[in-house]
């Protein structure tokens, strides 16, 4: 339909090419994005660019829980007030920040940066299982909870890390799963409700 | 007559990948639509009222409604959520091995009601927990049936004579057993004992109550995955991503020391 249109120039041809690379940024908004660059002040690019170029270098993993940090270990396992006997497992570092605000969990926390998901070939060895394992052995954790989603790939990596660490002599819990907050009953599953009816509690 | 622009099927959920925000494309077979390609918004909110209707491994009814490339998801009930698979490791494993076959072996839009009925006769045997290496071989051998690959168990494939009681050779390329004088034409074939012959042609046979009464040694239901897991990679032209975790947890577990081996 428009490809009578010249295209822009280089430049701007190749911002929208990254942009569009990008999550959920398709090509419209690639281009309205790289316009929108194009005609804001220099200094707010300058910014745009540092930030981007500084995620990439001053972050890391942090080596004793892979969260991402600028520093390491991370403020997380630095910080002596936290307690140090227990370890929550999360598949990536964003679940942390959605514990993190609840401002109820006081331990320690571990990435596995995936879960184990057969049919996409993602076995053990491809996210952090092995890195927990040497983690525990010999440390003064007492408890470890399974924050994994409870999804399939996620109970699956919870079911496996159970058989894990159960020999250890280390509690393992799991993350309650029932009814969320403000949904009704009639449009729960079969699976949910099972588990919220088995994990009902003393009022 | 134009297509209404809502429609209702039966589904069981096969594969799921994730779609921007919060939405995922999920792969259906269906009865009577056969595999079809789903967008469904919002499920990874945690209070989508229909996320844990549409997980992997579930029945379910589904209401969607018509869009210009895919087809959005508007409701949803399950009829079955395979609970005991959704709880135990290696039962998931298992059934997850089936849904990526089924997935492998069936082309987009294409009815084909015998295949939803094996994958969902299977998945409710595997979670009533019946001998698992039994319902999977089982699964294989009628899926390969039903898809067009068949394997010939009865005759050689080259000669057409009959097989004899005897060690014959499987070979994936010409697509069943070979007699021992027909054995040397064909380079990748591989001997299989008597006893495998015989219940490789029980499960073909398609009498699921005989095969349940079936007693495997180890040797036997190992070398029989091996035979058919080498004729699948044949005909798929590569490994199935779930069969690796199968074996794993099978190593792991103990079950199995040895993991299936391509034929030399």
């Amino acid at each position: 339909m428009n490809s009578e249109i010249p295209p822009a120039a280089g430049a701007v041809d190749r911002l929208i090419q990254e942009l569009n690379r990008l999550p959920g940024v398709g090509p419209k908004s690639a281009q309205r994005l790289a316009y929108h660059l194009l005609r804001a002040s220099d200094e707010q690019t300058k910014m745009l660019a540092d930030a981007i170029l500084s995620v990439k270098q001053k972050t890391k993993l942090c080596s004793t829980c892979f969260n991402i940090t600028d520093t390491d270990p991370c403020p997380i396992c630095r910080n002596q007030q936290r307690d140090l006997t227990k370890v929550c497992v999360v598949e990536q570092p964003q679940d942390i920040l959605a514990l993190e605000h609840t401002k109820s969990y006081n331990g320690l926390y571990h990435v596995l940066h995936g879960a184990i998901s057969p049919t996409e070939g993602i076995g053990t060895n491809d996210i952090r299982i092995n890195e927990l394992m040497e983690r525990l052995k010999g440390s003064s954790v007492t408890e470890v909870i399974l924050a994994t989603n409870p999804t399939l790939e996620g109970e699956q990596t919870a079911m496996y890390l159970n058989k894990l660490i159960t020999p250890l002599g280390i509690r393992v819990t799991r993350l309650a799963r029932g009814l969320p907050f403000g949904t009704e009953l009639e449009y729960a599953d079969d699976v949910t409700l099972t588990r919220a009816i088995e994990g009902r509690q003393e009022f | 007559m134009p297509k209404p622009r809502t429609y209702q099927t039966e589904a069981i959920i096969i594969k799921k990948t994730k779609l921007g925000e919060a939405g995922r494309i999920l792969t259906l077979y269906t009865p009577h639509l056969g595999k079809i390609q789903a967008v469904a918004k919002g499920v990874r909110r945690p209070r989508s009222k229909m996320a844990g209707h549409l997980e992997l491994l579930t029945h379910s009814q589904i209401a969607l409604a018509r869009g210009r490339n895919i087809d959005t998801i508007t409701g949803t009930q399950t009829i079955n959520g395979f609970l005991p698979l959704k709880s135990d490791l290696e039962l998931s494993a298992c059934a997850l091995y089936a849904t990526e076959l089924v997935n492998q072996f069936a082309a987009d839009d294409v009815e084909d009601y015998p295949v939803f009925q094996l994958l969902l006769v299977t998945l409710q045997r595997l979670s009533q927990r019946e001998n698992s290496d039994l319902v999977l071989r089982y699964f294989e051998l009628q899926l390969l049936n039903a898809v067009g690959y068949r394997p010939q168990l009865e005759q050689c494939v080259a000669c057409r004579k009959p097989l004899k009681e005897t060690t014959n050779a499987f070979c994936p390329g010409a697509g069943g057993m070979l007699c021992s004088s027909c054995r040397p034409t064909q380079p990748f074939a591989y001997p299989l004992s008597w006893e495998a012959q015989k219940a490789l042609r029980l499960l073909q046979g398609g009498d699921y109550e005989s095969v349940s009464r079936m007693t495997l040694t180890p040797e036997l239901s190992h070398q029989l995955e091996v035979v058919i897991r080498n004729y699948i990679r044949y005909l798929l032209e590569r490994d199935l991503k779930s069969a690796a975790w199968l074996d794993a947890l099978k190593a792991q577990s103990g079950q199995a020391n040895l993991s299936p081996t391509a034929p030399t």
